[in-house]
């Protein structure tokens, strides 16, 4: 990890017009920087602003105040340094798995040969090399989100935003994922920004966790976890001092106290 | 299909058998109600009518003029109507100022508008996001995403407007024209000859099936990506 700033919000403020006359404050004045390589993740209230952040980061809102940063540019729109992924995996159904994981960089005009290659060399490192021919509706969930998640890094982004991308596949199949993942993105030393809602999968494959508050969402805490192993998240579970950062972070959620709903189940 | 074997001989054995008691009602119901001939011929006088038609008056002639009808007034509606769905599904204000303007058009052009204007303005906004935030152009956007997400939509429009399209023909032959086979069931009609009207239509239903049959052949080609159900349904 060097101390290179990939990605960097500035004091960013984002009011939506809303439907009553006062309009409503998503987030109020957000600043982080997420140095190269690293994994930090983003947990808060539902509502509380998170996707927002990930919407100004991926250059697809445009802040109401403040700026982001990627690799040191002012994002001013779409760009391909940064690459998300969602809970959805939005793959395409008329498409096959190796036509899908080049969806992006189809769309940014590499050369067919090269977008082969990326594709292949994805599929064969996440396991679904024999795939490439099926359709979407032929895997099952967990496949699909690894599916998005080759698409997602076949672009070769600086900066990747995942929006809590495990939070549909059922709770095994969640711990192999984010195994997958956390060693892909040691492997390419990849830089991240990780929004959940499981409070174990932010320690378990963070390298910092910020915390926000209920809506306007703020930064309130930002605890770094020292921990061996961010490249293995099923390791990381055993580790004594994790159930610490867990309790730190219910308590910075105010779960577990009376009259609180900090988090919610769901998205 | 493996293991529909048995589902697809039991569901034929049933569909001949309810053919044959149809015709079979058809040949002797009406003498047994009482029913004039006139009013419903038996299917004997029908097929005799069709023979005679066959040779002298002509039918093959009539049925191609309808047919090769069908088929333009098909592909020429649906082709306008899958463009405006496209233009007024990505631009609000076209919609609004074309609507009264189109809902004048009807026929085979309608179906096929409204699915794809609804296909289109019911594509995820996640996926056009995703292609978004790779860059993606307008353009890019509609081919790779809008295009291809509409032809589920686009398809059973296609089926309605087939059928549609016959419709359409017949009513334009029965107003006017002296070829086609709504000019013969005028004709017959006219002649008291109501087996005549009788093999018009059945030689419509004819060509409105083959045109339906013909929009499922595309469909499955085109559509060949989608979760095949047990029985394909027709």
């Amino acid at each position: 990890m060097s101390d290179v700033v990939r990605l960097e919000y500035r004091n960013v403020t984002m009011r939506f017009a809303a439907a009553s006359a006062k309009g409503l404050t998503a987030v109020q004045g957000v600043s982080f920087c997420v140095r190269d390589g690293e994994v930090v993740s983003l947990i808060g209230p539902s509502g509380c602003g998170k996707s927002t952040l990930l919407n100004i980061g991926s250059g697809l809102y445009t802040p109401s105040a403040g700026e982001a940063f990627v690799d040191g540019e002012r994002v001013e729109g779409p760009n391909a340094h940064v690459a998300f992924m969602l809970q959805k995996d939005l793959l395409l159904p008329w498409r096959t798995v190796l036509e899908n994981v080049m969806f992006g960089v189809e769309i940014q005009r590499l050369a067919l040969p090269e977008r082969k290659r990326r594709a292949h060399a994805l599929l064969e490192n996440l396991n679904l090399a024999e795939f490439a021919g099926h359709y979407p509706h032929q895997l099952s969930g967990g496949m699909r989100q690894r599916v998005a998640l080759a698409r997602t890094l076949a672009v070769d982004p600086s900066v990747l935003l995942l929006d809590e991308p495990f939070s549909a596949v059922d709770a095994q199949t969640r711990m192999v994922l984010q195994r997958e993942l956390a060693q892909t993105l040691k492997r390419a030393g990849k830089t991240a920004l990780l929004i959940t809602h499981d409070l174990l999968e932010a320690v378990t494959l963070s390298d910092r966790v910020l915390v926000m508050s209920r809506r306007p969402g703020r930064i309130i805490d930002e605890i770094s976890v020292e921990l061996p192993q961010r490249d293995d998240p099923i390791a990381r579970r055993q580790a004594p001092r994790v159930n610490e950062y867990v309790a730190r972070l219910m308590d910075r959620l105010d779960i577990g106290h009376a009259g609180q709903d900090a988090v919610g189940a769901s998205a | 299909m493996n293991g529909n074997s048995s589902l697809v001989r039991r569901g034929t054995a049933v569909s001949v058998a309810l053919l044959v008691v149809v015709l079979a009602a058809w040949q002797w119901g009406p003498g047994l109600l009482g029913i004039p001939v006139f009013i419903i011929p038996p299917l004997s006088a029908v097929f005799d009518e069709f023979l005679r038609m066959l040779a002298v008056s002509g039918l093959m002639t009539h049925t191609g003029v309808t047919a090769i009808e069908v088929i333009a007034g098909f592909v020429l509606g649906s082709l306008l109507g899958a463009f405006f769905g496209y233009v007024l599904g990505m631009s609000p204000t076209a919609e609004f100022a074309l609507s009264p303007y189109i809902l004048a058009l009807q026929i085979a052009f309608f179906p096929v508008m409204v699915n794809v204007l609804t296909a289109i303005r019911t594509v995820d906004p996640d996926l056009v996001n995703l292609a978004r935030a790779f860059t993606a152009t307008r353009a890019q956007i509609f081919w790779k995403i809008e295009f291809p997400a509409s032809l589920p939509p686009l398809f059973a429009g296609l089926r309605i407007a087939s059928t549609l399209a016959v419709v359409g023909v017949v009513v334009g032959e029965l107003v006017g024209g002296n070829v086609g086979l709504g000019y013969l069931l005028a004709f017959g009609e006219g002649q008291a000859n109501t087996a005549m009207v009788f093999v018009a239509i059945f030689m419509l239903t004819v060509v409105g099936g083959i045109a339906y049959l013909a929009v499922i052949l595309a469909e499955q080609r085109v559509l060949h990506y989608l979760p095949r159900r047990a029985l394909r349904g027709v």
